[in-house]
């Protein structure tokens, strides 16, 4: 296969950035997508020239770490990661349009990386259970319906990759957050700091500069993990009860803070 | 900030506002509409001018009528506010975007179908409110009671293609915001379940289809009527 | 000219005592830090995956102040994330006979007894509070109906101790210690390091007081000062540059304590899964791991004959269409007790011979089918979707073909490093102050791990052992912190700067990559499942001579004060040629054949790995002395008082 790559090429953050389109000969269909990049990348360094920056690791689609906007959707055609999009997806001789991630909260680094920090700064917030090493109980003592245990767990295979933020028109990082408020909100281990997970997390995902959710549903019809929506209509309700039900004598904003 | 202030300015808190006001709005939008389809009958527009009367003189109509403008107006200012966050977080666009598979057109551009819905709002005041309130409006009487003639008014004013035309287009645009609106209101105020979502969706449709028919037909029916 | 004093003295220092109580004893008699005197000390952690954000996070939650690094762009990115099958503990839950003890036999006898019995017994006493832990912080392990916590079988062991999370239960593991982490970075008792690589570790006055490391993004050069160096950074199975490791893992760290005075241990044990997607073309990047269950119901098979072989290759024979008697179920022909469940070691060799001799299938000839048409036959397609479908889903994805109705192929790969940092009991390493954890260290694996048991040993490490342990050291030390313009620091950052320098500077015509695509082509084919003297000094020549290329003939792009994604790699080749050395170099002495090292002069009659008990029960622990000069072998003696050697035997 032959392909043309119009790749955004951008040397730091504060560089402007353009497109530049490169030629690929011999690209194989049973290639993944990074590793028709990593042959583009051989080339131009065999040429002297500095190769495409991009984010990778696992490469078996489940690190979160690539990312790509691809013709125009976040990890291209399937709904997978781009590590685990395959070329056969594509026709000779196409013309591939590559983009990094687009939003406020997520700077570009270099060409198509960019920092996903803000992802960690809202868990940061409150996505955890605290809970220190060696205060825990016996593991069978709370049982768990096995239909909530499995429900926390699809919310919990976000990998954090940040499609949901590139897909969504207004960047908004609701997916994301609404996982980790899901996955937390289920458990009963989760739920003497759910009042306060949820009202801290939404304020960091806002101080981030995400987005608001206008339910559009891209994030879901985007993610590889196949994230549902119904996460964010429980942050919502979390969000309220959190709000407006939660029996605390003093508001969640002042307990956030320390007083 | 107060709980209060910091809750309602939130990212999540504005979608609160914005569905609250979205769910009045849709009472209000059944409550007129059921009052206008009184235009259709063929007795000379007596009933729908009693009815306008009536309307207009109610204290707690007119009590309404301000919380109805208010919620307007919070729903149309939130939305601006909203929308350039929206747009402030993602400012470098995308080259190419393929996303039309990946959600609804309608629930991707609710502030353009918002704005045409604004901007009607704006010409229907000047055109029928601003009239009535304001005068312009020509008196006809009833069992000896003097009433304003606003079906007169509304009858000539459809008789003019371009109105009726202005009218159809943003009922059109009506419907595709509720399409979205009806549903995406459930989603914020946390009501999402497998057991009743289909009804959800399919009610918000067929109501926004029936808003949408039941406003749009009013003036094409003037129009060839009279 | 060797310099080093190479008269070291290993002591694992393990306690006193029977089995069961020395970590009670020991825990009792190490010292204690008062807890208003943890926030005195600094503590480096590196890398962010099971074992150093674990780590990370509960020595923050003792009162210690910690910086934590990681070469990703999030702690949560680390490769433990991809851990598919589960986790063991010892809880017995099932009631099916599960103890303490017996964990602990399996994973010594698993590791073909190459593994120190007090490090294994504790690691199955802190194997319980690790599953309690990670259920408190929200881990959604799978549950019965009754709400319970489920258990499987795995790998072969015949109880049921495995707590899984679907496929993903390293994902799971992860991201609770991910939280616990980021709680503490809240806190402001861990500060987080992200996208920053070790390039050394620092030693003031022979003790480790921290790490030199580079910015990924700027490129800057920082010092960062510490009363003590954990070190959490895995293992090194992307010597062979294909493997199931990450991309980006690598053996920097530990190499670079290695080359500061850490000895290193056994570094030739190496894990070979019977279980991946076969290798497509020369592009290949890394390899998928896919279950081991996948056994229970596939059947392994190659055509008998070359011809067979070589027309399937050439796609002019459908493999359905071969008939039974011209095919070769050779895993269930030399093992007829437990056919295609033989453990990973047997099953990769038995793939790697029937290659040899041609009879390979795919386009490469480096694959062998995992056949699921009888087991259609049998139990239904729905049976088996409703098993292996996730498993189905990704092979089809990433291969194109629909295993329903063409036979999977399957090759082995390299997928875990039993080899690492030598560590005493307390997981320090030779040098004071430095400590290894997880895959990095040698520590609980023998020859050979079992299935499920990498999960358990990193939390173990992480969150239960090395907290009590770095306490005892750290009890002993002076508050003062060596400030980073310290000489030791200086001259770190400057041997950092030469090396880049240095690699940066050569401007020849071949690239990071088609080296390291080299180099792991000699480490497979004469250090990789089955070994022997003659390939293996060959070997190391070739190791020695294309490094020498490597250091002229290097092609570099860009410079250091930027994103440099070529020079991260450069810089981790560049040790990982000196690594596979040594790792030849133990393979070599070693002669006998023991789990993943199997030496092909040393077999049974039946072609089954041949222990030499009496000669190599050790560890093996080499010493740096220097560029150029052999390293020093020391020799820790197995003592084996509470389990009895055996041979293994599948037949």
């Amino acid at each position: 296969m032959k392909l043309t790559l119009k790749i955004w090429r951008q040397k730091d953050a504060n560089d402007k950035g353009r497109f530049v389109t490169y030629q690929v000969d011999d690209v194989s269909p049973d290639m993944s997508f990074l590793e028709m990049l990593d042959v583009l990348n051989e080339s131009l360094i065999h040429k002297g020239e500095d190769p495409v920056a991009f984010d990778h690791d696992c490469r078996e689609g489940i690190c979160g770490m690539c990312s790509l906007f691809i013709n125009g959707k976040p990890h291209g055609p399937e709904q997978t990661t781009t590590c685990q999009l395959h070329m056969r997806s594509f026709k000779d001789g196409d013309t591939i349009v590559i983009e990094p991630w687009r939003a406020k909260p997520f700077p570009v680094v270099k060409d198509l990386v960019v920092d996903r920090s803000a992802f960690d700064r809202i868990i940061q917030a409150g996505g955890y259970i605290s809970v220190n090493t060696g205060s825990a109980q016996d593991a069978n003592n709370i049982p768990i319906p096995k239909d909530k245990a499995s429900e926390a767990f699809d919310a919990a295979t976000c990998i954090g990759c940040g499609a949901c933020v590139a897909a969504c028109k207004n960047a908004s990082a609701m997916l994301f957050v609404a996982a980790k408020v899901s996955h937390l909100a289920l458990l009963p281990q989760g739920d003497p700091e759910r009042a306060i997970r949820v009202s801290k997390m939404v304020a960091q995902m806002d101080a981030e500069g995400f987005g608001a959710c206008t339910n559009t549903g891209a994030c879901e019809a985007e993610c590889p993990k196949g994230i549902s929506v119904k996460n964010i209509a429980r942050l919502n309700r979390e969000f309220l009860r959190a709000k407006f039900i939660e029996e605390v004598d003093k508001p969640l904003e002042e307990l956030a803070e320390g007083k | 900030m107060s709980w209060i202030a910091e809750t309602l300015t939130s990212s999540v808190g504005r979608k609160v506002i914005m569905a609250l006001t979205g769910f009045f709005l849709i009472l209000f939008i059944i409550v007129h509409l059921s009052g206008n389809l009184q235009l259709l009958l063929n007795d000379g527009g007596e009933q729908f001018n009693k009815y306008a009367h009536f309307m207009g003189h109610n204290p707690l109509i007119q009590t309404v009528s301000i919380l109805n403008f208010t919620f307007i107006l919070l729903h149309v200012i939130t939305s601006i506010i909203l929308t350039r966050r929206n747009s402030e977080a993602r400012p470098v666009k995308y080259h190419v975007s393929r996303m039309q598979n990946s959600s609804t057109w309608a629930s991707r551009n609710m502030g353009f179908l918002g704005s045409i819905i604004f901007i009607f709002l704006v010409v229907h005041l000047a055109n029928f409110w601003f009239k009535m309130k304001f005068g312009g409006v020509p008196m006809v009487e009833y069992d000896g009671v003097q009433y304003k003639d606003l079906f007169t008014v509304v009858k000539e004013a459809f008789q003019q293609e371009w109105i009726v035309i202005v009218y159809v287009v943003a009922m059109v645009a009506l419907g595709y915001h509720l399409s979205h609106g009806f549903m995406s209101a459930f989603r914020t105020f946390g009501l999402h379940h497998r057991k009743y979502n289909g009804f959800i969706k399919g009610l918000g449709i067929a109501f926004s289809i029936a808003v949408a028919i039941g406003y749009a037909i009013i003036p094409v029916i003037i129009y060839f009527r009279y | 000219m060797s310099t080093v004093a190479t008269d070291i003295k290993l002591d694992a220092k393990i306690p006193e005592g029977p089995l069961a109580e020395k970590w009670e004893k020991h825990k009792f008699n190490i010292k204690l830090v008062n807890p208003a005197n943890k926030r005195k000390y600094d503590i480096i952690v590196v890398g962010t995956g099971l074992a150093g954000a674990s780590a990370a996070a509960t020595l923050a939650e003792l009162g210690y102040n910690v910086k934590a690094f990681c070469f990703q762009d999030s702690p949560r990115r680390a490769h433990s994330i991809a851990a598919q099958g589960g986790i063991n503990a010892a809880k017995n839950y099932q009631g099916d006979g599960d103890s303490i003890f017996r964990l602990f036999y399996d994973t010594i006898k698993g590791g073909d007894y190459r593994s120190r019995e007090a490090n294994v017994y504790r690691l199955a006493q802190v194997s319980v509070n690790i599953i309690d832990q990670a259920v408190a912080q929200g881990v959604p392990f799978a549950r019965e109906y009754g709400g319970l916590l489920a258990n499987r079988s795995f790998g072969g062991a015949q109880v049921s101790r495995t707590f899984y999370a679907k496929g993903q239960t390293g994902q799971q593991l992860l991201l609770g210690a991910y939280s616990a982490l980021m709680r503490q970075v809240a806190a402001g008792k861990v500060q987080l390091f992200p996208r920053t690589e070790l390039l050394d570790v620092v030693l003031v006055d022979g003790k480790a007081r921290g790490i030199v490391a580079r910015n990924l993004i700027t490129g800057k050069i920082e010092s960062h000062s510490a009363h003590a160096v954990v070190l959490a950074t895995g293992g090194y199975g992307n010597v062979f540059y294909l493997s199931t490791n990450a991309m980006g893992s690598n053996g920097s760290a530990a190499w670079r304590a290695y080359k500061k005075g850490a000895l290193f241990a056994n570094p030739c044990f190496t894990q070979i899964h019977p279980t991946c997607i076969p290798v497509s073309g020369h592009y290949q990047s890394k390899l998928t791991l896919m279950s081991e269950s996948l056994r229970n119901d596939g059947r392994v098979w190659v055509p008998k004959t070359v011809e067979d072989a070589e027309k399937i290759r050439r796609g002019e024979l459908n493999p359905n269409d071969l008939p039974e008697d011209r095919r070769d179920y050779y895993l269930e022909r030399k093992y007829p007790s437990f056919g295609n469940l033989v453990p990973r070691d047997v099953a990769s060799r038995n793939a790697k011979y029937v290659c040899d001799e041609g009879r390979g299938v795919g386009p490469t000839g480096l694959a062998v089918f995992l056949d699921f048409r009888d087991a259609i036959k049998r139990d239904g397609r729905a049976v088996i979707e409703a098993k292996y479908g996730n498993l189905f889903d990704m092979y089809m994805r990433i291969t194109g073909e629909n295993p329903y109705e063409v036979p999977m192929k399957i090759y082995p790969a390299v997928h875990y490093t039993m080899g690492g940092l030598w560590v005493d009991y307390n997981l320090m390493t030779t040098i004071p102050g430095l400590y290894a954890i997880g895959e990095c260290n040698f520590s609980d694996h023998g020859a050979n791990r079992l299935g499920a048991s990498a999960l358990m040993q990193g939390l173990a490490d992480g969150y239960f052992i090395l907290p009590y342990t770095i306490g005892d050291y750290l009890a002993r030390m002076p508050y003062d912190k060596v400030p980073t313009t310290h000489p030791a620091f200086k001259d770190a950052e400057r041997e950092v700067e030469n090396r880049i320098k240095k690699l940066l500077s050569i401007n020849g015509k071949r690239t990071v990559d088609e080296f390291h695509r080299e180099l792991g082509k000699i480490m497979w084919d004469y250090c990789g499942m089955s070994r022997n003297a003659e390939g293996l000094t060959k070997a190391r020549e070739m190791v020695v001579k294309l490094r020498e290329e490597f250091w002229s003939d290097l092609k570099m792009v860009g410079v250091n004060e930027e994103f440099n994604q070529t020079l991260e790699k450069a810089l981790r080749v560049a040790d990982f040629f000196e690594l596979a050395e040594l790792m030849i170099i133990d393979a070599l002495h070693r002669n006998e054949s023991c789990g993943g090292h199997f030496r092909e002069e040393y077999q049974t009659p039946d072609g089954e790995a041949l222990r030499n008990d009496e000669e190599y029960a050790y560890v093996a622990a080499w010493q740096y002395t220097g560029d150029g000069n052999e390293p020093v072998l020391h020799k820790e003696p197995l003592v084996f008082e509470n389990v009895k050697l055996t041979q293994r035997s599948y037949k």
